[in-house]
């Protein structure tokens, strides 16, 4: 049984010493022949775009969380819809309605969120004054 | 799948769907409204509990026997008829008394009642669901409402930092559950695999009865069952806030808004018990043995602190929730008497149902009193808020006297019967020690019952104008004294109903 185990998970084992090997073998051979040039440019973080400054804790827009939230909860909607594809036929007309009713208990959602402004970046002036 | 099946199983969760869709249309219709007419919410929400209690009555066709549906999932059985019942009676109330309390907080969005009837939909699935998922989805539903109803006066730091507490506190103890649930799981495939459920299953392995098949076969000194049974009752214990693990209660109901802290002390109560017993009673039945005696230290570490620690309160709303944790300690001490013996205890169980019926009217019209006595510029939940209550509103007077003396367990109100039961119980079955802890915690719990009366009769009136009653408030305070009332004087048909609606357990579903 054991000997099995270990034949049958010797390829895996090889492909993560391989793995492991030829990125270190890599890295190390690029600092030992490769130029060295520091520049202040080349040791920030992100070369392109805006220089970081200051702490990155502090708070953000709470905009930030709603639309990830959103995004993860019509993500997983259409999740759902997978497994039902593949059985489509099988299921038939009660499949059909079932996720029809599915949807439709989440577009009243989705219609909730839009009424809310919870989809819209920049609230006009009323729609703040509304939500608080 | 089968159409003619489905529209059964589609019944049997029909109450279920009606405070769904009925929630869910609130949180649209609620655009429609203006800030003028967010009553109609309330109106809204009132008909769904009254449409879900129409369907719930229908389903008693189905008499004592348990119907399963979904691939037995959920069961339609006495014993969730009587939950649900008291589940949609106590939303009913609640939404009754909540109308004014918002107006006074200014706090109009639809959302609440949305969320009370989302609660009510999770508590459902708690009394109804025979399968660890459907049970754990039942109870985050619920919660998940409760962490938002209890910061729903934003603006208000008490409010914010219990919902905080509530949630943190309340996904670790989820946490534990999910941890005992998934180790039950895991015994039941064992089970499955190496035991005499080796034919392939009809059910799912999360399935109540093949769990209770699973316990039974490994024993109940086995070190797995042993492990999943702490975590599952840790879980439980924290839900129905037992010592130890009652410290978010008073922070809770504390700082949530009054309605909402007679929601979550009775509602949210009554469901985690419904759930415990469902588990206790039916999947942990066969290794009960072990489990007699930590529900006993339970339940009197319950009694103990509860009682001695609301002594000391000045807030009522504090001193309730102190309370509340000593009525678990009695339900506990009932559970005890109904899992001694050899074939349990029918008096017990008995006694648990009765003290959680009468329990949900007598405790929310405690806090009716509180929300009544709200008005802008003062919280009326400080002991000396109360004071004078008697000159300036003689009928709350009367009706916050006799709901105190029914919590304290004073004949012939009905919080005497219950405890009544409880303790013929534990004497039928031999705890006499227990029985005699109960009888004297009765004596401190008299005392600070009273000084809340003595605030309200006694002392001179220090706040100004009489508080009005809504008709919406006065009908919810008149079933609620009906019941306390005459379930105290004559419980005979109270009595029934708990008898027919919690036995002794058995397979439901036979295999």
């Amino acid at each position: 049984m054991s000997g099995n185990l270990a034949q049958a998970y010797a390829p895996l084992l090889i492909h993560l010493l391989v793995a492991l090997g030829l990125s270190a073998i890599l890295l190390i051979l690029s600092s030992l022949i490769g130029q060295h040039r520091p520049t202040r440019e080349k040791m920030q973080p992100y070369e392109c775009g805006i220089t970081p400054v200051g702490d990155a804790r502090e708070p953000f827009d709470v905009k930030f969380y709603l639309v990830a939230m959103v995004f993860i909860l019509f993500d997983v909607e259409a999740v759902f819809l997978y497994p039902w594809a593949y059985v489509f036929r099988e299921l038939r007309w009660f499949g059909f309605t079932e996720m029809l009713l599915y949807i439709l208990i989440l577009l009243a959602g989705y219609v909730y969120l839009w009424k809310k402004g919870a989809l819209d970046w920049n609230p006009s002036k009323t729609q703040r004054d509304r939500q608080t | 799948m089968d159409t003619a099946a489905f529209r059964h199983d589609f019944f049997l969760i029909l109450p279920e769907v009606e405070l769904a869709l009925f929630g869910l249309a609130i949180l649209l219709f609620d655009f429609m409204l203006g800030v003028k007419d967010k009553a109609g919410n309330a109106v809204f929400a009132m008909l769904g509990v009254i449409f879900s209690g129409i369907s719930l009555y229908r389903l008693r066709t189905f008499g004592p026997e348990a119907v399963g549906g979904f691939n037995s999932s959920i069961v339609v059985d006495p014993f969730f008829l009587f939950f649900g019942m008291i589940f949609l009676v106590a939303t009913g109330l609640v939404i009754l008394l909540s109308v004014r309390y918002l107006q006074i907080e200014n706090e109009h969005h639809g959302e609440y009642y949305a969320l009370l009837l989302f609660a009510t939909v999770g508590m459902m699935f708690m009394a109804s669901g025979y399968d660890l998922v459907v049970l754990f989805l039942g109870l985050e539903t619920m919660a998940i409402s409760f962490y938002i109803l209890t910061g729903f006066l934003r603006h208000q730091r008490r409010s914010n930092e219990a919902a905080v507490k509530y949630l943190l506190l309340g996904a670790f103890s989820s946490g534990l559950l999910a941890y005992g649930f998934s180790l039950l799981y895991g015994i039941s495939a064992m089970a499955e695999i190496n035991g005499p459920l080796g034919v392939p299953l009809q059910v799912p392995r999360t399935n109540l009865d093949v769990v209770r098949t699973a316990l039974e076969l490994r024993g109940p000194t086995d070190l797995l069952v042993l492990l999943s049974l702490v975590t599952v009752a840790a879980g439980l214990f924290f839900k129905v806030a037992a010592v130890p693990f009652h410290q978010w209660a008073p922070d809770v109901y504390e700082g949530a808004p009054t309605t909402i802290t007679a929601y979550v002390s009775v509602a949210s109560k009554t469901a985690s018990f419904a759930l415990l017993l469902r588990l206790f009673l039916y999947a942990f039945w066969p290794v009960r043995v072990n489990w007699v005696g930590i529900i006993a230290a339970v339940a009197i570490a319950s009694l103990t602190l509860g009682n001695f620690a609301a002594i000391t309160q000045t807030n009522v709303k504090r001193l309730l929730a102190y309370s509340s944790i000593s009525h678990v300690g009695y339900i506990l001490l009932g559970l005890v008497a109904a899992m001694s013996g050899p074939d349990g205890n029918e008096t017990g169980l008995k006694g648990i149902a009765f003290y959680l019926f009468v329990y949900a009217f007598m405790t929310i019209g405690a806090f009716a009193i509180i929300i009544v006595l709200r008005r802008q510029g003062l919280i009326g939940d400080e002991l000396d808020d109360l004071n004078g209550l008697f000159q300036r509103s003689p009928a709350s007077a009367v009706l916050l006297l006799i709901f105190m003396l029914s919590l304290a367990g004073i004949p012939p109100l009905a919080g005497f019967v219950g405890k009544y039961y409880i303790f013929l119980a534990l004497i039928e079955t031999g705890h006499y020690y227990l029985a005699l802890f109960g009888a004297l915690y009765i004596v401190p719990a008299l005392y600070y019952y009273f000084r809340i009366v003595v605030h309200a009769w006694l002392r001179e009136p220090t706040g100004e104008a009489p508080t009005r009653v809504t008709p919406g408030q006065s009908v919810a305070l008149a079933v609620m004294c009906f019941v306390t009332l005459v379930a105290g004087i004559y419980p005979e048909p109270f009595i029934r109903l708990a008898t027919y609606s919690l036995t002794l357990p058995s397979v439901l579903f036979g295999r």
